[in-house]
This record gives C-alpha cells, structure tokens and sequence, in this order.
C-alpha cells in the first residue's frame, strides 16, 4: 500500500469531507455557475469551505476541481487555463488544511460519452493527464477520481492519474438497477473491484447516486471483492422537491448512524457527497471516534 | 408480414452493420418498408425496452439498439416519405438554460429516433425562445427538456409558460426528464408527462403524440 495511505488506516476510519458544490452556493455561486472558476475570481469563498471542513473534523479534504478537465471546461465556453485553475484549487485546499488534513484532488467525468463518440480515448487520456499533472506539481497528496458513472473512462483517468507517482483514488457512482448495486452503464461492484485494481487504483470506492442506506450494501460486496481501501462517501438521502426547493432528507445524525454500519460493512475513508454539510461531518466525526 | 428474424436480432444485439445490410436486401426484394417497421423494427425496439426494464440490459446496450435501429430507419425512411407517411412525431430536443449536461438528452434523443421521431436537437444551454422558435418553425409535436442541476431545472416552467403565451399549445406537448425531476414537478409547472430514464420516454413521447 502507498505509505500515505498507510499512515492515514492506522487511524481508520478516516473521516473525508462533505459537499462543496453547495457550500459554495451559500457563499453566493450563482446557480449554473461553474464552481471551478471560482479558485481564480474568489479564492477566499473556495478557501472558507474547505475550512469549515477542516474545522469539522475532516481528516482529508478535497479540491474545488471537480469540473477542471479541459472538456468539461470547454462545454462552458472555454477560454480557460485549465492548469491554473487545477493548480489554484490545490493551493486553496492547502491553505485551508493548515497541516491539519491531507488534500485529495478532485478529478470528475468529462461530461461526455466515449461509447456514443462523443469524445475519444486520447482526448479523455490527455485532458486527463493535463488536470493531473497539474494538480500533482501544485501539491495534491493524493488524487482522486470520482463520480464516474463510466468504468472504461474512470480507467483512462486512473492510468493517466497514475502516471503523478501519486497514490489514486477511484470511486464509481452506484444508483441503477433494480436493487440500485450498478452503475449507469449497468457494471456491479465486483466488475467495478476488478476493473479499478487492474487498471492500478490504490483504493476504490464509491460516492453520489445514493443514501448512505443504499451504500451499506455496495460496500459490502466491494469488501469482499478487493482488499483495496474503501471510499465511501454517500449523498444525505435522495433529493426531494418541496416548495419549489430541492431539499435532502437525511438529517447528520441519521447520516453519522448509518456511517457506523457503512464502517461494519468495509469501508476505510467515509465521508458525505451531494446534500451533506459540515455538520454531517462533526457528526460523522463524533461517531465515528467518539473518544476524540 | 412475419418477422424478418435477422433484422430483429440485428436490432436487439445492437449490430448497425448488419441491421443496415439486411434492411438494404429486404429492400431490394421488395419488402413494403412500412411492414418493415411496424412487424420487425419496432417490435425489436420494444423487446430491447423490455429487457432495459427488467435489468437485463443497460445504457450500453440501449445506445447501440437504438444506432442499429437507425442505421436502418435511414434507409428506409426516404422511402417512407415518397408514400407521403409521416414520421410518429417530431420532437425539438435541449437541455435548458443553465445547464451543459448532455448525456441524458442524447440518450432520449438516440431512443426517440430508434422508435421513428424526428428529433431536433438543439443542443445544452437552450434558451425558452430558443426552443419556442425551434418548435414553431419545425411544426413539432413534442418538446422534450432535459436539466441534470436542480439550480436550472426551473428553467424549464419558463419554457411551459412561453409555450403557454404562444398560443401553440395544447398542440404541442412538453416532456421533461434529468436527475433532479419528478412527476410531481412535472405537474406543479404544467408538463404534460415526465418520464425517470429514456426508455420510458419513448413510450410517453408515443403517449403523449397519441392523445
């Protein structure tokens, strides 16, 4: 195992951090905004919510670069330095860790569909590639490839990850199929488990598209698929409309009591994905180290 | 007519190539176009629907059903025309304002097109008089709105409204699907139907031209 992660799991679970997209509206984001864009224009709103989860207990944080791969970034009109805006959304992070958390970088989908052709396998491995170098020169400890709901491309972001020297993360979003254990492109975690270890993930896992009740099983069936770390990092339940707003329903106490079984089920580095706050993660925390 | 069985497997695998070349030899043998459709394609798409339903197949295997089926319709569809037969519906297809997400737009566009509509697709980040415009010019039947952020979702009630105010309706209906959607939202900004993944949008496009 990567001596990071080693020395992280000897004080497993890890507790991760919650959802920023968010945190960042209630910082003032404009709806259809894209997120990324603030590291440049307002790194100091970008850097007050990676705090307030370092404040909370995260243990490791990430970076505002969900979006930061060029193709995604050319859907929003382009004319942006992908490598500054990765480079700037390690920096913050940084800063807001204070030496207190370790900062994973946050590498999501391009957006588009290899297998309707929509994008190319050399396009996705270079934008890749770029988002990760630059993520890796800027001092990300660890990069992580999330949100994927394809398996051949979170392959090509690990293989391009990969070539950072830098430990690798890949989580898949489970929410299809009649038991919700598949992806949308209908692989189960056992495919998911051998095809991350093959393509040479450090750890693998899973966030978004579900509760933490439905991660409880995906869990389970990747613990007894690999002997990889796991990530686990569920939404607050499934979004409910009321009143014209989008609202989850999992309260963070709720949420902390179901961490407990997701860390009976397997799971290494928990944390909340869409609809989880900073409280979600003082609550994980106390239940999760309650004599901290 | 029976069904032409290679076609029908052509279609259900998910092989365009042979879907094409078997469509191409119907022809040219004289096979009536229409009962081409309606005896082997379509029921090919529908058994494809069917085990998307029951878990048996995914998105993948969606996707490439409905390519075959196109790679037919393509060659037939000329023909169809020559007779004066129109296709099931024409739909104007967009994510709306806001929002760049496309994947799921293209996947009820592909679907649409395999089940016989015409489909405009006008893209992501589609103004309400974008697609008012593009549904009066092209003398569409449906317009389906796509929206995976729940920040631009309501984007999606000025389109109605627009839609409402232009006098086109109740000719024309409204579809809306994307993550954050429900039938409920559906009903709260008057859409006529709202459908959770892009099989069952094809079954309440054909809905909805029908009623």
């Amino acid at each position: 195992m990567h001596p990071l992660l080693t020395s992280l799991l000897a004080h497993a679970p890890v507790v991760t951090d919650g959802a920023w997209g968010t945190e960042l509206q209630k910082q003032g984001l404009a709806p259809g905004e894209h997120p990324d864009l603030w590291n440049l224009s307002h790194p100091d709103r970008v850097e007050e919510v990676a705090s307030r989860y370092v404040e909370a207990g995260s243990a490791v944080i990430l970076t505002n670069t969900f979006r930061s791969n060029r193709i995604a970034l050319a859907s929003h009109g382009g004319g942006v330095d992908a490598a500054a805006l990765n480079a700037a959304g390690v920096g913050i992070s940084r800063k807001a860790a204070r030496g207190r958390a370790r900062v994973f970088a946050s590498v999501g989908p391009s957006g588009k569909m290899l297998m309707s052709g929509e994008v190319t396998e050399d396009e996705l491995t270079e934008a890749f590639a770029e988002q990760c170098h630059a993520l890796a020169v800027a001092g990300a400890d660890a990069i992580l490839i999330e949100t994927m709901s394809d398996i051949e491309e979170a392959r090509i972001a690990l293989r391009a990850a990969r070539t950072t020297g830098l430990p690798v993360i890949a989580s898949m979003v489970f929410d299809s199929g009649k038991e919700h254990d598949r992806t949308m492109m209908g692989t189960t975690p056992e495919q998911v488990a051998a095809a991350l270890a093959d393509a040479g993930a450090d750890a693998i896992g899973a966030n978004c598209g579900l509760g933490i009740e439905g991660y409880i099983p995906v869990c389970t069936r990747l613990r007894k698929a690999t002997t990889l770390p796991l990530w686990i990092k569920p939404n607050a339940g499934m979004p409910e409309m009321a009143e014209g707003h989008i609202t989850y329903r999992t309260t963070p106490e709720e949420f902390s009591a179901g961490s407990l079984a997701l860390r009976r089920a397997g799971a290494d580095f928990i944390g909340g994905c869409c609809g989880t706050t900073p409280e979600f993660i003082r609550a994980l925390a106390a239940a999760l180290h309650p004599a901290r | 007519m029976p069904v032409i069985q290679t076609l029908y497997d052509a279609i259900l695998n998910g092989n365009a190539k042979a879907a094409k070349e078997i469509t191409q030899t119907s022809l040219a043998s004289g096979v009536n176009p229409q009962a081409l459709v309606d005896d082997t394609m379509i029921p090919a798409m529908n058994e494809v629907g069917r085990r998307y339903e029951a878990n048996e197949y995914f998105v993948p295997e969606l996707l490439i059903a409905a390519r075959a089926m196109k790679a037919s319709l393509e060659l037939i569809r000329p023909l169809l025309s020559a007779r004066g037969s129109e296709p099931v519906g024409r739909v104007v297809i967009g994510t709306v304002q806001g929002d760049l997400h496309d994947i799921g737009k293209n996947l009820v566009g592909a679907m649409l097109e395999g089940a016989g509509f015409e489909v405009i697709d006008l893209g992501v980040d589609v103004s309400p008089e974008k697609f008012i415009n593009a549904a009066k010019e092209k003398h569409a039947t449906l317009v389906a709105l796509s929206a995976l952020l729940t920040t631009t979702m309501h984007s999606m009630k000025g389109v109605v409204e627009k839609l409402n105010e232009s006098g086109m309706r109740p000719g024309v209906k409204v579809m809306i699907g994307g993550a954050p959607v429900t039938q409920k939202y559906a009903d709260e900004i008057g859409a006529d139907g709202y459908s959770s993944n892009a099989n069952a949008a094809v079954a309440l496009a054909r809905r909805l031209v029908a009623a």
